[in-house]
């Protein structure tokens, strides 16, 4: 039993230590090299041997000579990555690796703002989620620090910032006041990201209507239908007008055209008359003689 | 006698996992996951297709297709990987990847729940093949970070790149 011990720890120690002396044999690597960055790979020895740069990102082969430096230019290794370098030379192979990491100076942000369109006066209602890029398209995953700013509408721009962590930062915006088109940006350095955001009125907070006689019937409109900060309401949003009376009922549906809605109706003396959109309802008319 | 029994039973454990297809998986817990809350049956998605994306990248660099990559990779990280490939099939190389453990770790989740990143402490044995000769097989240990966004059917990872441990 204790033969068989020794020989599978034995094995294992024949195997491990090949693996360990590749590590610190004759070449030598960079620990790190920034994307885009020139570096250098020097063997010891004589005669011919094959590079290999492998990883995930990126792969390279070059023929050298052993005992010299082997130089890649700055952009020869731009992917950040992991990479293992193997130098073979006839049965002897070296190995070792080094980290590519991405540049420092951020180049692009991919930014992903949401939703694309909400009603004006939301609390925290837009988010946004920055990626940030070196030039090589690299994540840059040293903390940095990102400006979002939300303007271009009525009232005071927003501005927020926020650090990345492993690359990414994220805020949550207020939707403004006033409808229109704002202007969502995220910005680090020279390099930034904009989307657009519409904002659209938000739920009606003012209806009121009136109503005149016309010939036999009568005609119901609405003063201009607007949210609670006075944003007048998108056309073709529906308008129901009921009429309530003796022994009947009568509905219509109007569009808003130009910010108001118009029906023509039955005149029933003593009718109630109602308005709502939606779910918010506005004032209500008894036409003619009370009963 | 009971000593080298122990690590006699721990050795055949290790070689039967090293002898199995399917890498050792460890998800750290999600509970500071953030700031959208993580269902958990988003998080099993996603760690199964982000699984799934390394399977689909070992057979593409092992037979040097890119189209293997299709299912489960997207944008940079797609390019990225279909540019290593078209180098090896251009200097004559094929690479091996065999992963044999992950340590994952969600990191964010965004809060309109378009990306997800985790973060991902791989080993895997990489052998490189120069005219389909093996070069050499050697063991490695990297730090992953993985965006994934998704897609109509499934996640896709978008960012895949390593950090320095």
């Amino acid at each position: 039993m204790k033969c068989r011990l020794v020989f599978l720890v034995g094995g294992l120690v024949v195997v491990a230590l090949p693996l360990a002396l590749a590590q610190t044999g004759g070449l030598q690597l960079p620990r790190t090299v920034e994307a885009g960055s020139a570096f250098s790979i020097q063997s010891t020895g004589s005669g011919n041997a094959v590079l290999y740069i492998v990883g995930p990102g990126q792969v390279l082969r070059r023929n050298v000579r052993l005992g010299e430096t082997t130089l890649f230019a700055p952009k020869d290794i731009h992917n950040a990555g992991h990479y293992l370098a193997v130098l073979v030379a006839g049965s002897s192979t070296e190995s070792g690796v080094f980290d590519v990491t991405a540049a420092h100076q951020p180049a692009a942000l991919s930014l992903l703002a949401k939703p694309s369109r909400l009603p004006v006066d939301v609390r925290d209602g837009i988010s946004g989620v920055a990626y940030v890029f070196d030039a090589f398209q690299n994540l840059i995953l040293a903390p940095t620090q990102v400006s979002f700013q939300l303007s271009g509408v009525a009232g005071a721009v927003q501005a927020r910032t926020a650090l990345t962590q492993n690359g990414v930062a994220w805020t949550k915006m207020n939707s403004a006041a006033k409808e229109g088109s704002a202007q969502f940006e995220a910005r680090v350095g020279d390099a930034a990201s904009t989307r657009v955001v519409q904002l659209v009125p938000g739920d009606p907070c003012h209806l009121r209507m009136k109503a005149r006689p016309s010939g036999q019937r009568l005609v119901v409109e609405t003063e201009g239908v607007r949210d609670c900060s006075g944003n007048a309401l998108a056309d073709g949003t529906i308008v129901t007008f009921t009429e309530t009376y003796e022994g009947g009922e009568s509905t219509v549906d109007a569009p808003l055209k130009r910010g108001v809605a118009r029906a023509d109706m039955p005149a029933h003396s003593g009718a109630k008359i109602s308005v709502a959109t939606g779910i918010f309802a506005g004032n209500e008319i008894r036409w003619g003689k009370k009963r | 006698m009971k000593k080298p029994l122990f690590i006699v039973g721990s050795l055949f454990a290790a070689i039967l996992a090293l002898g199995s297809d399917q890498p050792a998986v460890h998800v750290a817990p999600t509970d500071s996951v953030g700031p959208r809350p993580l269902e958990k049956q988003t998080e099993t998605a996603v760690i199964r297709d982000y699984l799934q994306a390394w399977h689909s990248m070992t057979g593409a660099f092992e037979q040097n297709r890119v189209d293997l990559l299709d299912p489960d990779f997207t944008g940079a990280a797609k390019e990225r990987l279909a540019g290593t490939i078209r180098e090896q099939a251009k200097v004559g190389i094929q690479t091996r990847y065999r992963d044999t453990a992950h340590e994952i770790q969600l990191v964010f989740y965004s809060p309109e729940g378009l990306s997800i990143q985790l973060v991902d402490t791989v080993e895997y044995d990489v052998q490189i093949l120069d005219r389909e000769a093996i070069v050499t097989t050697q063991h490695v240990r990297a730090r992953y970070v993985a965006v994934l966004t998704p897609t109509e059917v499934r996640w896709k990872v978008r960012v895949f790149q390593t950090e320095p441990e």
